[in-house]
């Protein structure tokens, strides 16, 4: 038996040695190898072999052998002069392809762009505070009967107790007010602005940009510092610091500083101002009253920890510091009160709903950003498609490069200069794009993006961004188009097999089952908001203004506003209510009925009226009758709506006593009256019981609600009522809303969901058919011939286009029949999320592949009947 | 006299390739060289001093026929070329003129 010499080694040698020295080398190892078998065996010849094979790793025998023929260069300037000479040359011939090229690649960059800048924005909010990584909110995770519910709104004493005994934790320790709308004047000037009463460290912990004044501003406790659009607005081009000003027309506050206006993507981008917590714990008796109060969570906390610590840690250490102080109180305890840290950089992304971290926000960043990257995902199969399309008007260029000695590492880099100049060229349209849309772009996603045009990054990414565009779109085609062999293609064979199709048809499948999800997601959102739209609502929305009583000018002034209004005659009735109509301000439980079950612990929206509340603001009574004045007994009256009939299980409700105890007290009501169901908070939800009454138990009414009267319009209406107000009221500025228009923000969200979707949607059907209408170009290319013998043996025009359009019709249906189940899980899932919900109905699908065939149609039939008027003697002659 | 340096290596296997008379080939080199002078030599080393000799132009080469006993593969045969030869020559001549001159009782035949 012979023996072998190490294989390895032989590889190795094969792989380093030049190859015209290779056959004598491991020749002549061989036979040495051979020998010394003989002489000392096989294991001491193989190493032999080894260390001979090693002896000659040496540049001398590595070094290849120099061709005889002059060496190719991959980059030389005057060949890639040439590559782009003739790209544009390309692109200037076929004027319409790189129309739907570049405009389409542009389409979707910029849609890429719009989203990343969106994705971006998203997660850098807050970050416009600089000790953003250290600020955290002091939270509270309580458990009440089994359910988990966390609060950002913390008790008076908590706050002293983390002072006390755990300040050394912190660098700063800010207690605030929670955020509210005040009336600031100054001089004549008085507006309504959100503002917060916070701690004197506030400015430097969220280290505010000064104007004016510096970030001690607070420690006078009556200083007051606003955003720069207040100071504007209230003091115009006058130096703001140290002008005196009043809130609420009752402190008395000098102006110590001008911050600038904080971005859209800072959770306290609405505070115009901010004023000493202190001021507002000296003008607010029931705050001191608080201070020991553990039950009553109305502060926020807000922290900032020292750089040597984390907030895991803190709050692990802070944890118990409720818990060890209500030692006495047992429903508290009970409710395992736990203080943590909610770090400011998740305040956006992961903030707490319902008992847990809400997933809403990050769904909604991955949806955008994937939905951005199939977009451009879906340019670029376009790209790669068309160019391939093309390919055979190329092959020629590609035989004949290759016949004068171009090699393959040539054609493929000149294909890739192409395409990285068509993705060029697209980034420069899509900026332009950018450019135009980002306005309507952001009113569209309520935010205010805009370029960074200094930052480095930005740019950087942009460069990578083309980067990878340009592989993605240019790397099939420059790799396929150089594979071609010159003999075949410079002899005419055809060189495109039918294989190069079937992927062609997977990326239109790909394209169209996106495009048609996309629509059916528009159809679903937009039918789920008609659908709550639709709702009816209980009560009428027209011409109804209302307007908050902030101030206490209000007070006892109910009757004489009434009278002086109504004497305009351009109001019908006013009335005032706890809370807006848009909202319900007061839930409680506590209510007592005949035949109560035990288990029945659901809270009632109790809300106070004026008497005619129900003439104002269009009640619809089921049974009885509204409050009157002519009934000195409906001072105790109530009425309830339907759900309240329902849930109380009461068949005649009129005459029923409600018994109510409100803390100490308890209050006795007469039903007399049951209205229809109002829509007063979530047109999704299903409407809480809710009672209505006049006797002001948990509060007086602070909203006032003015009917216009239906002849007479707005214009005509609203001075008079603000003369009325001047007069009355002269210290407080008349700032109304219209109630159907805070009904209808209620939709914001989902509209803007289905506007996103419509735009994407709108999109993806744009560039799916730019995409068709290539491929069906190409194929009314390649089939020139054919179509020409068809008719000359007789075919119809109608015929050819049958024959062209079937495949695509098929394709289409195949997209269909995909998007249909995928599109259907989706959005019920989506639906799932609301009570008062439309169907996916079937005939949604239907519609959307109908619309998508006929859309697909349209696209095709102009290349095909095209191909099928062209006179077959052309086409038949041209070679 | 200029004539190009040929190292003492160089020397030794441009010797034994005009000894093989044509039959001259890398592991057949070795061998000989290993048996007359007794030294381990490797086979790269015979190899590069095979290159050099015929960047030089003292040895030709050319591929012979293809044998069995190393898989099919051929060998590179050398032979002595007429500058070769001339080379060799002239270094005999100049040590056999040293050592004329060499007193006598270190004399002894060349």
């Amino acid at each position: 038996m012979q023996h072998q010499p190490p294989r390895l080694a032989d590889r190795f040698l094969q792989f380093f040695c030049a190859p015209h020295l290779l056959e004598e080398v491991q020749g002549d190892l061989h036979e040495e190898f051979e020998y010394q078998v003989e002489r000392v065996g096989a294991r001491r010849a193989r190493w032999r072999y080894w260390r001979d094979v090693l002896g000659f790793l040496q540049p001398r025998y590595i070094k290849r052998k120099p061709s005889q023929y002059p060496q190719t260069y991959l980059f030389s300037l005057n060949m890639l002069r040439n590559y782009f000479k003739i790209a544009v040359r390309n692109l200037l011939k076929n004027k319409g392809y790189s129309f739907i090229n570049i405009g389409g690649l542009a389409v979707g960059m910029a849609v890429a762009i719009l989203s990343g800048l969106w994705v971006w924005d998203e997660l850098s909010f807050n970050q416009y505070h600089q000790n953003y990584a250290r600020i955290a909110q002091v939270m509270i995770k309580e458990t009440d009967e089994g359910k988990v519910g966390y609060s950002t709104s913390v008790q008076y004493p908590l706050a002293t107790e983390l002072k006390t005994n755990y300040q050394n934790k912190f660098k700063h320790i800010v207690t605030s007010s929670n955020a509210g709308d005040y009336i600031l004047t100054a001089g004549e000037n008085k507006f309504i602005r959100k503002g917060q009463f916070m701690e004197a460290k506030a400015p430097e912990m969220l280290s505010l940009k000064m104007i004016y004044g510096n970030w001690s501003g607070l420690n006078d406790p009556h200083s007051i510092l606003i955003s720069a659009s207040t100071a504007q607005a209230l003091f115009g081009n006058t130096d703001p610091l140290n002008q005196v000003m009043k809130i609420n027309n009752k402190l008395d506050v000098t102006v110590t500083g001008v911050y600038e206006d904080l971005p859209l993507n800072s959770v306290f981008n609405d505070i115009n101002f901010l004023a000493p917590f202190d001021l507002w714990v000296s003008d607010n008796e029931w705050v001191r009253e608080s201070a020991n109060n553990w039950h009553n969570h109305f502060l926020k906390v807000y922290v900032e920890i020292q750089p040597t610590t984390d907030f895991e840690r803190i709050s692990k250490t802070i944890k118990d510091a409720e818990l060890k102080n209500i030692g006495d109180l047992k429903d508290k305890v009970a409710e395992n009160p736990q203080v943590f840290l909610h770090p400011m950089r998740n305040w956006h992304l992961y903030p707490f709903k319902n008992g847990a971290v809400n997933p809403e926000p990050t769904q909604m960043v991955w949806l955008i950003g994937i939905i951005g990257a199939f977009v451009l995902l879906l340019a670029c199969i376009n790209f790669v498609n068309l160019s391939t399309a093309r390919s055979e008007k190329r092959a020629k260029e590609v035989g004949i490069r290759k016949a004068i000695g171009s090699v393959q590492g040539q054609l493929i880099s000149q294909f890739f200069s192409e395409s990285f100049l068509v993705v060029l060229l697209s980034f420069f349209l899509a900026f332009f794009l950018l450019l135009f849309t980002l306005n309507w772009f952001n009113d569209l996603s309520a935010k205010a993006i805009i370029i960074p045009w200094t930052n480095t990054y930005f740019w950087l990414f942009c460069l990578l961004f083309i980067f990878v565009t340009g592989l993605l779109a240019g790397s099939y085609p420059s790799f396929y188009l150089s594979s071609f062999q010159p003999i075949k293609v410079l002899k005419g064979i055809n060189v495109v097999n039918r294989f190069a199709f079937a992927p062609r048809k997977v990326l239109v499948v790909f394209q169209f089952t996106i495009s048609v999800t996309l629509i059916i997601s528009t159809i679903v959102v937009y039918r789920q908001v008609q659908f709550a739209k639709n709702r009816p609502v209980g009560y009428t929305r027209e011409g109804l203004l209302m307007l908050a009583m902030k101030s206490d000018a209000f007070s006892g002034k109910h009757e004489i506003l009434r009278t002086e209004l109504k004497n305009t005659g351009v109001v019908s009735e006013i009335s005032a209510s706890m809370g807006r109509m848009t909202q319900v301000s007061s839930n409680n439980d506590g209510l007592e009925w005949k035949g109560k079950k035990p288990e029945q612990d659901k809270s009632f929206s109790t809300l106070t009226v004026t008497h005619e509340h129900g003439k104002t603001v269009g009640w619809q009574f089921v049974k009885g009758r509204d409050f009157s004045r002519n009934y000195a007994t409906d001072s105790s009256g109530i009425v309830i709506n339907e759900a309240a009939m329902k849930y109380m299980g009461l068949q005649n409700p009129l005459g029923e006593t409600i018994s109510w105890k409100f803390r100490e007290n308890t209050a006795y009501f007469q039903v007399i009256g049951v209205i229809r169901d109002m829509v007063m908070e979530s047109p999704y939800e299903p409407v809480k019981p809710a009672v209505f009454y006049i006797k002001s138990v948990n509060g007086k009414p602070n909203w006032l609600n003015i009917k216009i009267n239906p002849s007479v319009s707005f214009r005509q209406a609203l001075p008079k009522i603000e003369a009325v107000f001047k007069k009355i009221v002269p210290t407080v500025p008349f700032d109304y809303q219209f109630v159907d228009e805070e009904y209808n923000a209620k939709f914001k969200a989902e509209e803007r969901i289905g506007k996103l979707a419509t735009f994407f949607a709108v999109l993806a059907i744009f560039i799916s058919c730019l995409g068709l209408f290539g491929l069906a170009s190409f194929v009314a290319e390649q089939r020139t011939k054919e179509i020409g013998i068809r008719k000359v043996l007789g075919a119809s025009v109608a015929g050819i286009w049958q024959l062209l359009s079937k495949d695509f019709v098929v394709l289409v249906i195949i997209s269909c029949l995909i998007s249909v189940p995928i599109s259907y899980y989706f959005m019920d899932g989506w639906l799932q999320k609301y009570n008062y919900r439309t169907e996916v109905s079937w005939w949604i699908f239907g519609v959307t592949s109908i619309g998508a065939l006929g859309i697909t149609l349209l696209t095709v039939s102009f290349q095909a009947i095209k191909a099928a008027l062209v006179n077959p003697v052309k086409s038949l002659k041209s070679e | 006299m200029k004539r190009t340096y040929l190292g003492e290596f160089e020397e030794i296997v441009l010797l034994a390739v005009a000894v093989l008379n044509g039959q001259a080939y890398g592991v057949l080199l070795m061998h000989e060289i290993i048996e007359q002078t007794d030294r381990s030599v490797r086979l790269n080393q015979v190899h590069s001093a095979l290159q050099r000799l015929e960047e030089k132009g003292m040895v030709r080469s050319e591929m012979g026929e293809p044998t069995n006993e190393r898989g099919g593969r051929r060998k590179r045969l050398f032979s002595v070329t007429a500058f070769g030869q001339r080379t060799l020559h002239e270094i005999q001549e100049v040590r056999a003129s040293f050592w004329q001159r060499l007193t006598p009782t270190l004399k002894f035949s060349v």
